[in-house]
């Protein structure tokens, strides 16, 4: 909630320029929610990127899109375009949030496990 | 300096992973102007410690690009801090605390769009900050309660004097709330579902 105006870590938008491989963030992101939960299919391979690598780790059990950003130090508009990679060729799964409009099972079922805390 | 992704990633401790059946998730965003207590009502009721996930804005001057390309171009890192709550073994509560600026809002793609709903965190002392909040929200048609932080300095309010200061309909829900306390955070979220339930009542029966 904070805003400064330090350079983002090793100096901002040409750094997520090569992670991305230079893609727009726009047009290449999966389509994914801050609470998509993604999950690794297999284990990071030698050779492959590394900020992929981390994904696959962080992502063993279910972990949300802002999760793994919080975890890599990225924004997650990077997370979303390096995720499209990961689930193009099923190397993650992506279970998607349930719908905004919420039915009366889904409200229950939230109540419950508030009053559960 | 050149630095490695590993020097910076951290994985989640092995108590803090979901169980591999969480199967869907929901968010809440709470909403507030700067200080009003949105990160100590995420960790109040948090499962996790908050984490923190950073959009960055650039800002560059018209045609300085064309010039040369030398001139620094501004970078601004928005922060949100974000909780999560494990509702049962299969759903999964993610709450955000979200910038007061809505300028900061389109920095997180559909932000508000797949939300349940939102908590507008206000401060009696400064109650003007949340006009444009709450004007925001209904725009959005993202159902929203208040919630009263209860500063200990602060005049205390009667909730009917805060909705007339902001203008509210009977409809809107106010609660008073001491966002320190995990309980009476939690009952501010309860009260928030209690609410959205009226409307799926509403949506069915008609």
């Amino acid at each position: 909630m904070s805003t400064s105006d330090r350079d983002w870590d090793e100096g901002g938008p040409e750094r997520l320029y090569v992670i991305t491989g230079g893609r727009a963030e726009s047009t290449e992101q999966a389509d994914l929610d801050l609470v998509t939960l993604i999950v690794s299919q297999e284990e990071p391979k030698a050779g492959i990127q590394p900020e992929l690598a981390a994904i696959l780790r962080v992502c063993r059990s279910p972990v949300s899109v802002a999760e793994i950003s919080a975890h890599l130090a990225l924004p997650a508009s990077v997370i979303s375009v390096l995720l499209a990679d990961l689930l193009a060729d099923g190397r993650v799964e992506a279970r998607m949030p349930a719908s905004s409009r919420p039915d009366i099972a889904l409200i229950e079922a939230v109540i419950d496990g508030l009053q559960n805390l | 300096m050149v630095s490695r992704i590993s020097d910076t990633v951290t994985e989640p401790r092995s108590e803090d992973r979901l169980p591999a059946s969480a199967s869907s998730a929901v968010k809440i965003v709470i909403v507030g102007g700067f200080g009003v207590g949105k990160t100590t009502f995420v960790r109040s009721v948090s499962e996790i410690r908050p984490l923190t996930t950073e959009e960055t804005m650039t800002q560059a001057g018209a045609g300085i690009d064309d010039i040369a390309g030398v001139e620094r171009k501004s970078v601004t890192t928005v922060a949100m801090d974000f909780g999560r709550i494990t509702l049962n073994d299969e759903l999964v509560l993610y709450l955000f605390g979200t910038p007061g600026q809505q300028r900061f809002w389109f920095l997180w793609n559909g932000l508000f769009e797949g939300a349940l709903g939102a908590i507008v965190l206000v401060d009696t002392r400064r109650l003007e900050v949340s006009f444009d909040v709450i004007g925001r929200l209904e725009e959005a048609e993202v159902p929203f309660v208040i919630a009263v932080n209860s500063f200990p300095d602060a005049t205390s309010y009667l909730t009917e004097e805060v909705r007339g200061a902001l203008d509210l309909p009977e409809s809107v829900p106010i609660v008073v709330c001491d966002a320190r306390e995990r309980p009476s955070s939690r009952d501010v979220l309860i009260s928030l579902m209690r609410y959205l339930r009226t409307f799926a009542t509403t949506s069915e029966s008609t």
